[in-house]
């Protein structure tokens, strides 16, 4: 009999107890509804090395807004999704997110799956900012205006060699060459549709050239005949050294133009004194940035290794993101004004978005070689 | 016609350094009907001999000239040693098996001599210095001629003139000749036919050499690969004019030449291999045994 008592006072302070605990925790979710963020791509698989910087870079974003108190009082919550980086599973991967009640996603990888999720996200107003999807018609084409990229897209270096040609050296007729493979004839291509659309200058001579020839002779006198002010070029170094090398021992002085398959060492080494004065775009040079300099240094005390790939522009995404969700609120409309009127000190320089989508100034800076190396223009 | 001139005297260099090549090709074929497949690496062994002893050279203080032919010379030598260490290696112990396994090792041999300099030296591509001096009397002329394209040349002309009078007048140019048309014979008439092979490997390696060092003194670098894809046109030069043939080498380096060139000059620089292998076809069509090449006699 006495022990069937003790039991049931027992039994009442346990039912009180959680009913308090219950009351306290509603309470305090009432206080403060944590920031949901989605990151999402390649967690598993062949491509997971792509994605899971863009997760160490999210968690330590997010860990550093926690310890000041959140966004506005809020914490910040991640839900971690996998899209093996294949659009079939990344319309899933998006459904799943929807479901969750993210207000924004920071990813996805693969320009693929990113294409697959971004319809999801738009129909339900939820912003997506990837570090790594670099297809040119996620932002031109116009069709989402809910993504933003913190890196350049595939044709940004024909994008800032023809502007580069147009604005800054002011030349009126261009040779555009290439060594006929993917990287170097998709290049050209795009200077030349660039040069085209603008209208300013005209292509005098589109060609490819044979890599690996021991003599670039022939095309080199089209390109005198044709009298261009500059070539812009789409190949690697190689090739680039030996048609500049045969150009100034005609005596030609025809500006060129490249990207970075010749911003390379080796390139002035090889063309040596002719390689002197030859442009050449490249990825911009991060090492004296200060916040790139402590992600990677908080990455290496909380992870144990150096970061991987994406992970500075990851870094950023996720910085861009933040802010802007601080300055506007939770809403779409609040969170895309802030990111397009805002610049934010990122990992990657500078970062504010245009208003495709694409963060202004990120990625290629133009080179020349002075005094036999390469000196960043600015 | 200044624009026409232009691309002929481009199409004339790039016949030249097609030429130095393969009059090596056609010269081992002539004697021992062996496509010689490491031909090229040959070149780039002599091009990175050239290289390391005119850094050493230079920073030894000789001047231009004396670096030009002392790099030249032991280039020669030494891949003259490599020519004649890969016929004793990889082609006498095949010699009387069947042609297509002495084609097989020449295959394996060019491999193994890319991959044993890639590793031994480096994959990347070095820098090659302009050792051949400026010629003052060619800035006179109306197009441009460059002086390591004069020389080039110049270099080509002399080798095959030396290379013809040798097989047609020299005592070792009767017995590479004997040598070619029936071996077992000219050995039962005392031609030392091993020795007649051997010597054709050395001095077709020289000329490689020679090549290696002038052509890379005029593109500037040099990587492992480099013997490669001056080999497979150097070879198609040797077919076009008839493999076996030496004036005919030059002749078919020659109308390759100035097909890419007149092609790259007036069509398009993205068709002009495709120029060139069009060429060929058109000519082993009319011609199965290249410009200047004799039918292929049957032995009854």
């Amino acid at each position: 009999m006495k022990s069937v008592r003790v039991f049931k006072i027992a039994l009442a302070l346990l039912v009180g107890a959680v009913i308090i605990l219950a009351f306290a925790a509603c309470q305090r979710e009432a206080e403060a509804q944590p920031v949901r963020i989605g990151v999402a791509g390649a967690h598993s698989g062949d491509l997971a090395s792509y994605g899971l910087p863009t997760v160490n870079a999210a968690e330590l974003v997010a860990e550093m807004y926690n310890e000041n108190g959140g966004i506005n009082g809020s914490r910040i919550q991640l839900f971690i999704e996998d899209d093996v980086c294949q659009p079939e599973v990344a319309a899933n991967t998006a459904a799943k997110l929807v479901g969750d009640g993210v207000v924004a996603v920071i990813g996805h990888i693969c320009s693929g799956a990113t294409f697959a999720a971004l319809g999801t996200y738009l129909d339900s107003d939820i912003l997506a900012i990837s570090p790594s999807a670099t297809a040119p018609d996620l932002t031109q084409s116009g069709d989402y205006p809910n993504f933003f990229r913190t890196i350049a897209s595939d044709d940004a270096q024909a994008q800032m060699q023809v502007s580069f040609a147009l604005d800054t050296l002011d030349v009126q007729r261009i040779a555009v060459l290439h060594d006929r493979g993917d990287y170097g004839r998709g290049l050209a291509e795009n200077a030349r549709d660039f040069i085209e659309a603008d209208g300013r200058a005209e292509v005098v001579v589109f060609d490819g050239v044979t890599p690996g020839a021991v003599d670039y002779s022939a095309i080199i006198a089209r390109i005198q005949q044709s009298n261009a002010d500059a070539i812009i070029y789409g190949g690697y170094h190689p090739e680039a050294s030996r048609i500049v090398g045969q150009m100034r021992d005609r005596g030609m002085d025809t500006l060129f133009i490249s990207g970075d398959g010749v911003k390379d060492d080796t390139f002035i080494q090889t063309a040596g004194p002719a390689s002197e004065g030859v442009y050449a775009t490249g990825p911009m040079d991060l090492s004296g940035n200060p916040v790139a300099v402590e992600a990677a240094q908080r990455h290496r005390d909380k992870y144990g290794e150096e970061p991987g790939p994406f992970f500075l522009e990851a870094y950023a995404a996720a910085l861009a993101l933040f802010n802007a969700i601080e300055i506007g609120g939770t809403t779409y409309e609040g969170i895309t004004n802030a990111l397009r009127n805002n610049t934010v000190d990122t990992s990657v320089g500078p970062v504010r978005f245009d208003a495709r989508g694409d963060a202004e100034g990120v990625g290629f800076a133009v080179y020349q070689v002075q005094n036999g190396e390469y000196v960043e223009l600015r | 016609m200044n624009y026409f001139l232009g691309l002929f005297v481009s199409g004339l260099t790039r016949g030249s350094i097609y030429a130095l090549l393969a009059l090596g090709y056609t010269m081992v074929y002539g004697i021992i009907e062996l496509i010689n497949f490491a031909h090229g690496e040959i070149y780039m062994i002599g091009a990175f001999t050239a290289l390391i002893l005119a850094s050493v050279l230079s920073i030894a203080g000789l001047d231009a000239i004396s670096i030009l032919v002392i790099a030249s010379l032991v280039a020669m030598i030494y891949s003259a040693a490599y020519g004649f260490t890969m016929e004793k290696i990889a082609y006498k112990p095949v010699r009387n098996s069947q042609r297509l396994s002495a084609l097989i090792s020449a295959i394996g041999m060019s491999l193994f001599l890319q991959n044993y300099v890639r590793l031994a030296q480096t994959s990347n591509f070095l820098p090659f210095p302009t050792l051949i001096p400026r010629l003052g009397f060619l800035q006179q002329l109306t197009f441009q001629v460059t002086s390591a394209q004069f020389v080039i040349f110049v270099t080509t002309t002399v080798v095959m003139i030396l290379l013809t009078l040798l097989i047609k007048f020299s005592r070792v140019g009767k017995s590479m000749r004997a040598a070619s048309q029936d071996k077992t014979m000219a050995m039962l008439l005392g031609v030392n036919v091993n020795r007649v092979i051997a010597l054709t490997f050395v001095i077709g390696s020289a000329t490689a050499a020679l090549g290696g060092v002038l052509i890379s003194s005029f593109t500037g670098q040099i990587n492992f690969y480099i013997g490669f894809m001056a080999g497979i046109k150097a070879f198609v030069a040797a077919v076009l004019g008839g493999i076996g043939s030496i004036p005919g080498a030059v002749l078919g380096s020659f109308v390759l030449g100035w097909t890419e060139s007149f092609g790259a000059g007036y069509i398009s620089s993205d068709y002009e291999d495709v120029f060139a292998f069009a060429i060929l076809v058109l000519i082993l069509i009319f011609k199965p045994s290249g410009l200047l090449g004799r039918p292929e006699n049957k032995k009854v």
